[in-house]
């Protein structure tokens, strides 16, 4: 059992944590939700004892009453892996790329007891084979490049409880994976907690999915736990205004937009075939091709916004690239507003300034060297800069609420939500008839996206361009969609009106994608 | 594995060719032919065509680099208009001096740089770190010449442990190697130097990765998880580096040989080019291109052995 008593971090004076009271029961699953920045990863990393350095832990952390935060090192090395257990985020980069995944197995059996390469690799095998990655299809010599991102998560899983844990926690582990991969992997957290009655800390800020497996809930907000208790009982009370505000972001969705459609089709995508040329397999053998985009044609009327789903790998971010004509095609066509769409020179600036794309990760996608008036302006190269160009700057800043005098800042000096609202700004100076929205909400908090999608839903109002909205988050895509494309090994197996097609999938596909949609049961909100 | 290695061997024999072919060229360009130079410019007209037939020189242009390039192929450089000896002897003779020389130079530089650039990336920040990065910065900043100088001074002239210069040959391989040691040590400090800057900044950049929380969650030791995981995936810009200063060590010692009186590949390049000796500048460029060729394969060899995702490429 691990009790979380009273416990503070500060990182160089600054309070992180403050005062978090929280008990882990075995058997039991926590949820602990929060926005980002609200101290959730802190919590763990203290538990851990793996705080970054400059950081200072007050109050206990205890482990069957021993106060791990006062536990020497060398002992907590003992504990770590042993009788706590940590999957991350990210498994894509969660796994060493140099060792095999026996190897990595093995290695935390071997940490902590004596024992033949022999006897781990032969319980490294039994460990893989029980998080659903069994023996002929994946040997124990695959390396991690060789394995997709939900059986990489599997694999960390299964370091993780590979010596039995007490406790494991699991901090945000299916937010880079699809919904089908999402449901997957929580179930084999949940049957693994019932059977070994390990306790689980799972960190989300995804309040359905907390809702679909946690006993209990804690809220975390600015570092303080503001409400805690059993996950329906939670649900419905909402004590705290915090949580009530959290709940009302998560199922916001804006006001529709009445469709301003037209019937002349902005973009027009016609039997577009996307293939790759991979890797040969023997030195002077063929080369394999692998057909990412297999004979997809749909439309976007102008104005018009459309959903397109589907699972990691399905061919949505390929068929974009396409969209955005920076890649060829291998056959069909893509027509932007009438004219032929190709990489490179052949599409000419004027038509290339037709189409503009907000990207998913708000920190990856900005030079950080330049600032705001310089990043936003740079869609002028397609059509010329004009005169006026920095009360343009000024009028897009406004446009997606942002002051305007934020104009000479670097982008570092923002965060998450206020850049992605600067991306969007970029994409709409040049007043582009499409946006193509890229998991352009994936990777903001439920408050922040809730304010995006709102601002999304305003522009298209005041503007009326068309969106390609691409997402895995299903709920998203139901709540700001006129129509919705489903994509399955690189084909549409399922087009329609957006509440027809969730409502009433007719594809084994969009089947499986809503059934795997984590949701709060409808009968546990607050009036 | 096998595609990798297959493409590497192509690549590598299509490097080596392209570089014989600019070469020759490039010697091709230079004004006068070596007929020229033998018989110097009172020559007559006559004598000089006769040495031009007699030598090959009339003929049209591929056929002489396929003439070249066949003969290279059999072993044979030609003839130092100097010292008309052949140049392939006169290049396995420095090669002697010059191979393991650079051979000790990395590999000292490899013994030192290693635990001091692991040490200093495993205390980041902290006052050994900060010291062990001043004290490369002035390894770098420091001219070897000086360094070695001042090497002589110690163990040569006070100490009387090493000797100060000059190579008496393989014949007594102890000897051989004393007179190689404090060379080695003047080579190899700047480049252990640059190396453990190298290695240190690339640890410390993988220990920031998600896999080195991974294996610090699993119960290993900071310093465990250092050399387990981290030294592994910090190798591959180390091995670059190495790769660039083998081949500078090569044919880079010029001052260094010059201080201890060795007889190697970048003295007699200094001379031959001073002799206007132009068919052993050429052999050698060609040997020397040939084995940085050769390191830059054997560098790719060591990035496949490290990286099981460069192999299925």
């Amino acid at each position: 059992m691990i009790a979380l008593e009273n416990l503070s971090v500060a990182i160089r004076g600054t309070p992180i944590l403050r005062n978090v009271d929280l008990t882990l029961a075995p058997g039991q699953i926590t949820g602990l939700v929060g926005e980002s920045g609200s101290g959730k990863s802190m919590t763990a990393l203290a538990i851990m004892g793996l705080l970054p350095r400059g950081a200072v832990a007050g109050g206990a952390v205890r482990l069957d009453g021993q106060n791990l935060l006062t536990t020497p090192e060398s002992a907590l090395c003992r504990i770590r892996g042993n009788r706590i257990g940590m999957i991350f985020q990210e498994p894509m980069t969660a796994l060493n790329p140099l060792m095999t995944i026996g190897d990595q197995v093995a290695e935390v059996l071997r940490i902590h007891h004596r024992m033949s390469r022999e006897a781990a690799r032969a319980r490294a095998r039994d460990r893989l084979d029980r998080v659903g990655l069994p023996g002929p299809r994946f040997p124990l010599t695959l390396y991690p490049h060789e394995l997709s991102g939900g059986q990489r998560q599997r694999v960390a899983i299964a370091l993780a409880i590979a010596e039995a844990p007490d406790l494991l926690i699991a901090d945000e582990p299916t937010t880079a994976l699809d919904v089908t991969t999402q449901a997957q992997i929580l179930d084999l957290l949940r049957d693994l907690v019932r059977e070994a009655g390990m306790s689980l800390l799972l960190i989300t800020h995804d309040l359905a999915v907390v809702a679909g497996i946690a006993d209990q809930v804690a809220v975390m907000r600015e570092g303080e736990l503001v409400e805690n208790g059993e996950t329906e009982a939670l649900f419905r009370n909402q004590q705290h205004p915090y949580t009530r505000a959290l709940f009302a972001a998560s199922r916001h969705v804006p006001a529709r937009v009445t469709a301003q459609a037209d019937d002349t089709p902005i973009l027009s995508v016609r039997d577009a075939v996307r293939e790759y040329v991979l890797a040969r397999r023997t030195t002077f053998g063929p080369h394999e091709v692998l057909r990412a985009v297999d004979g997809v044609s749909f439309d976007i009327q102008d104005g018009e916004s459309v959903g397109l789903v589907g699972e990691s790998g399905c061919g949505k971010s390929t068929l974009t690239r396409a969209i955005l004509g920076l890649d060829p095609l291998q056959g069909g066509e893509i027509r932007l507003d009438g004219e032929a769409v190709g990489p490179g020179g052949a599409m000419p600036a004027a038509l290339r300034a037709k189409v503009q794309v907000v990207f998913q990760d708000p920190f990856g996608s900005f030079d950080p060297r330049w600032r705001v008036d310089r990043l936003l302006a740079e869609p002028f190269h397609l059509t010329g800069r004009p005169r006026n160009w920095r009360e343009r700057v000024a009028e897009a800043l406004s446009e997606v609420g942002i002051d305007p005098s934020a104009a000479r800042r670097h982008i570092h000096e923002f965060s998450g939500g206020q850049r992605q609202r600067l991306a969007i700004a970029r994409a709409l100076i040049i007043r582009p008839r499409l946006i193509v929205l890229d998991e352009a909400v994936s990777a903001l908090d439920v408050q922040v996206r809730a304010q995006v999608l709102d601002l999304l839903a305003d522009l298209r109002r005041s503007h009326g361009m068309a969106y390609l909205f691409i997402s895995h988050d299903l709920g998203v895509v139901r709540g700001v969609t006129d129509r919705v494309l489903v994509m399955d090994r690189g084909g549409i197996v399922e087009q329609g009106p957006t509440e027809r097609v969730m409502g009433q999938p007719a594809h084994a596909t969009t089947r499986r994608l809503m059934a795997a949609m984590p949701e709060i049961p409808a009968d546990w909100s607050v009036v | 594995m096998l595609p990798y290695l297959a493409r590497r061997m192509i690549s590598l024999a299509l490097s080596l060719l392209v570089a014989s072919l600019v070469i020759f060229l490039l010697v091709e360009m230079v004004p006068g032919d070596p007929a020229t130079f033998m018989l110097g410019t009172g020559a007559q007209p006559e004598t000089l065509a006769a040495l031009r037939a007699q030598l090959g020189l009339d003929q049209p242009l591929p056929v002489r680099y396929a003439s070249w390039l066949l003969q290279i192929l059999s072993g044979d450089l030609g003839q130092s208009f100097t010292y008309k000896t052949p140049v392939t002897g006169m290049i396995l003779d420095r090669m002697q001096v010059s191979l393991p020389l650079a051979l000790m130079a990395l590999a000292l530089a490899v013994l030192i740089a290693f635990p001091i650039g692991l040490f200093a990336a495993a205390r980041r920040g902290e006052a050994g770190d900060t010291a062990i990065m001043s004290v490369t910065q002035i390894g770098i900043a420091l001219p070897n010449f000086w360094f070695a100088m001042l090497l002589v001074l110690l163990f040569a002239v006070r100490l009387r442990w090493l000797p100060a210069g000059g190579f008496g040959g393989w014949d007594a391989p102890g000897a051989a190697l004393r007179s190689l040691l404090l060379p080695a040590v003047a080579l190899a400090l700047p480049q252990a130097a640059i190396l453990a800057r190298v290695l240190r900044s690339a640890l410390i950049e993988t220990m920031d990765q998600d896999y080195i929380r991974t294996a610090r969650a699993k119960g290993l030791s900071r310093g465990k998880t250092l050399r387990r995981h981290a030294l592994r995936n910090a190798l591959i810009p180390v091995l670059t580096i190495m790769g660039m200063q083998f081949s500078f060590l090569l044919a880079g010692a010029i001052i260094i040989e010059n201080v201890f009186y060795l007889p190697g590949l970048g003295r007699m390049i200094f001379q031959a080019i001073n002799q206007r000796d132009l068919i052993v500048v050429q052999s050698a460029v060609l040997v020397l291109v040939a084995a940085v060729i050769a390191v830059t394969f054997l560098v790719d060899l060591a990035y496949a052995a490290v990286d099981p995702r460069l192999r299925t490429r």
